[in-house]
């Protein structure tokens, strides 16, 4: 039987959601595939989390929970998988695009001798093999991505694909695996930055400034909009090489990629990179006071207008309307 | 110290692209080509750690002849040397072997450090520093916003989902850059003409002795296309207030949204 390994990530002790999108989407392809899921599970003081990636669809979950795992670290982890992938032989290899996978699947594919495809936004199965679906220029383009031999190794975008029903009642198996945990790299603190609220590549909705906003003592009335929608902020790089807000919040081709469901840009003429960088998210707003702004090409809904009427009445708009809502 | 800093030639962020009549690649006509701007954040901090501590910089392009001009850029920043890493079969490889071709060329340089940009803007993919590190057994940091290069070993920052790591690494290691960690700075006239003066060696497979079977491209583009176009956008009109109301009935009822 064919089998598909995914890596699962966890912070705080929960599962981050790309982990539940990447064992949604194997057990979507396993079907076609006639394929079992096994997902690899790496940390300290984890084995309560296997029960709800068996509920997703793992079949079996390979357990590494040691004490000098406790904290991510390239080299123990990439050991790990690659261990799996080693005894699993597996046809199709799948990790989340996050700040940990791009890291960690590199380091895999080339330990294995893997073809890796990186941010696959769509994986299909034609003639028993997968083809993957990935932006290139930051989403100017598209392509259509197959591979020669096994394992087929992909990291998946967040945020693409969809968390299926949980089955609490869905067994799965507990290997429980040790692995040399020596490093040469270690972490040794984490700092949150101010972005930590919503991350932006994971977030449903997006409220993004930029330069319309004619100053960093402006950039408030973004992060108010955002909060009243339960958003992540964003920015455009104009805003960000202007110094008003930190890099971590630049959407578009030298910032990140986002596909929301939502994003308000407020104040965002639209340069081709930054347009790059979320013209795949489901619904556009753009709300800009030249009405030849290129963000409304590619904008759902259009308001022309003065950012500072428009986003504190929105604003509190929105606070009555998501009040009025609970 | 000496420091290896892989670039990679990209098409200028503001290019329009065009599908080639081939379908699986980009129009190159009208392509202005850059350093990708990673990359210049890798040179950046070798030049920096150079200037600190003593050393030299040394560039390497995987790519075909127009390579040479990225090159040509980062010797005018300031790096003192530069391999170019030319052969009709890297063309046609994959990520993986990019990292063989890279990681095959840097062994014999033995260098303290080896610094890339975190991807190659364009291709986005973000492989070949973790493959690199991992060929040549190397530990890596990649998306470094902050690094403190000391003897033997480093202490830098890696940028995460809300928040940043402190990372302690033992040299040589692979770095990869992210913005944020500095400001390029731009090439004086005189390091551009002395650029023209430094010589750019040139290596193929057969030098490096990789085979077309390792060079095998194990991930394959069969085609490429622009990205599907976007319904018409509905302007909301009216004052302040009837836009406001107007857009948060449309989110709410057609987009359903919120």
């Amino acid at each position: 039987m064919a089998t598909i390994v995914t890596y699962a990530e966890h912070r705080d002790g929960k599962l981050r959601r790309p982990s539940l999108e990447a064992v949604s989407e194997a057990r979507r392809l396993a079907a076609a595939l006639k394929a079992s899921v096994h997902t690899v599970l790496v940390g300290s003081g984890i084995e309560g989390l296997a029960s709800e990636l068996g509920a997703h669809g793992a079949d079996a979950v390979h357990l590494f929970d040691q004490a000098e795992l406790g904290a991510y670290a390239t080299e123990p982890y990439a050991r790990a998988v690659a261990q799996v992938v080693a005894a699993e032989k597996p046809a199709v290899v799948l990790v989340p695009f996050t700040a940990m996978g791009r890291d960690l699947a590199p380091r895999v594919a080339a330990r294995v001798g893997a073809g890796l495809v990186s941010d696959c936004v769509a994986l299909t199965v034609k003639n028993e093999r997968l083809e993957a679906r990935r932006p290139m220029y930051a989403g100017k383009a598209y392509a259509t991505v197959r591979w020669e031999g096994e394992p087929q190794m992909a990291t998946l975008r967040p945020n693409v694909f969809p968390v299926g029903v949980a089955d609490a009642a869905r067994k799965v198996e507990v290997k429980k695996e040790t692995v040399d945990t020596s490093a040469r790299a270690k972490v040794t603190a984490v700092h949150a930055t101010a972005s930590g609220k919503v991350e932006l590549t994971e977030a449903q909705i997006i409220v993004s400034g930029g330069r319309g906003l004619k100053g960093p003592e402006n950039f408030h009335l973004v992060e108010s909009l955002a909060a009243a929608l339960g958003a992540a902020v964003g920015a455009s790089r104009a805003v960000v090489d202007a110094g008003w807000v930190d890099h971590q919040y630049q959407v578009g081709q030298t910032g990140k990629t986002v596909s929301p469901t939502l994003y308000v840009a407020c104040g965002i003429s639209g340069a081709i990179q930054h347009l790059a960088g979320m013209s795949s998210s489901k619904y556009i707003v753009a709300i800009n006071k030249d009405a030849d702004a290129p963000i409304f090409k590619v904008a759902n809904y259009g308001v022309v207008g003065d950012l500072f009427e428009l986003l504190p009445k929105l604003t509190e708009a929105a606070k009555r309307y998501f009040a009025g809502k609970s | 110290m000496k420091i290896a800093v892989c670039i990679k030639q990209v098409p200028d962020t503001e290019t329009r692209i065009r599908i080639a009549p081939d379908g699986k690649s980009i129009l190159e006509s009208d392509v202005n080509w850059i350093v990708s701007p990673y990359d210049e954040f890798a040179i950046e901090e070798a030049l920096k750690i150079k200037e600190a501590r003593g050393g030299e910089v040394v560039l390497v392009s995987l790519g075909p002849d127009r390579a040479q001009s990225a090159l040509r850029s980062g010797l005018a920043m300031g790096a003192d040397s530069a391999l170019h890493l030319k052969d009709p079969l890297f063309e046609q490889t994959d990520t993986l072997g990019t990292a063989w071709a890279l990681a095959t060329a840097l062994k014999p340089m033995a260098p303290d450090l080896i610094f890339m940009g975190q991807q190659g803007v364009g291709g986005d993919n973000a492989q070949v520093p973790g493959l690199v590190a991992e060929i040549l057994d190397l530990p890596q940091v990649t998306t470094v916003v902050k690094a403190d290069i000391q003897d033997g070993k480093a202490t830098v920052e890696r940028e995460i989902e809300g928040a940043h790591e402190t990372w302690d690494v033992t040299l040589p290691a692979v770095l990869s850059a992210q913005k944020g960690l500095n400001e390029p700075r731009y090439a004086s006239l005189k390091g551009i003409m002395a650029a023209k003066k430094k010589l750019i060696e040139t290596k193929g497979a057969a030098d490096l002795g990789l085979t077309a079977e390792q060079l095998a491209p194990k991930t394959k583009v069969v085609a490429l296309e622009l990205p599907p176009s976007r319904s018409a956008v509905k302007m909301i009109e009216g004052d302040a207030d009837t836009q406001v109301k107007e857009l948060l009935r449309l989110l709410h009822e057609e987009a359903k949204v919120i």
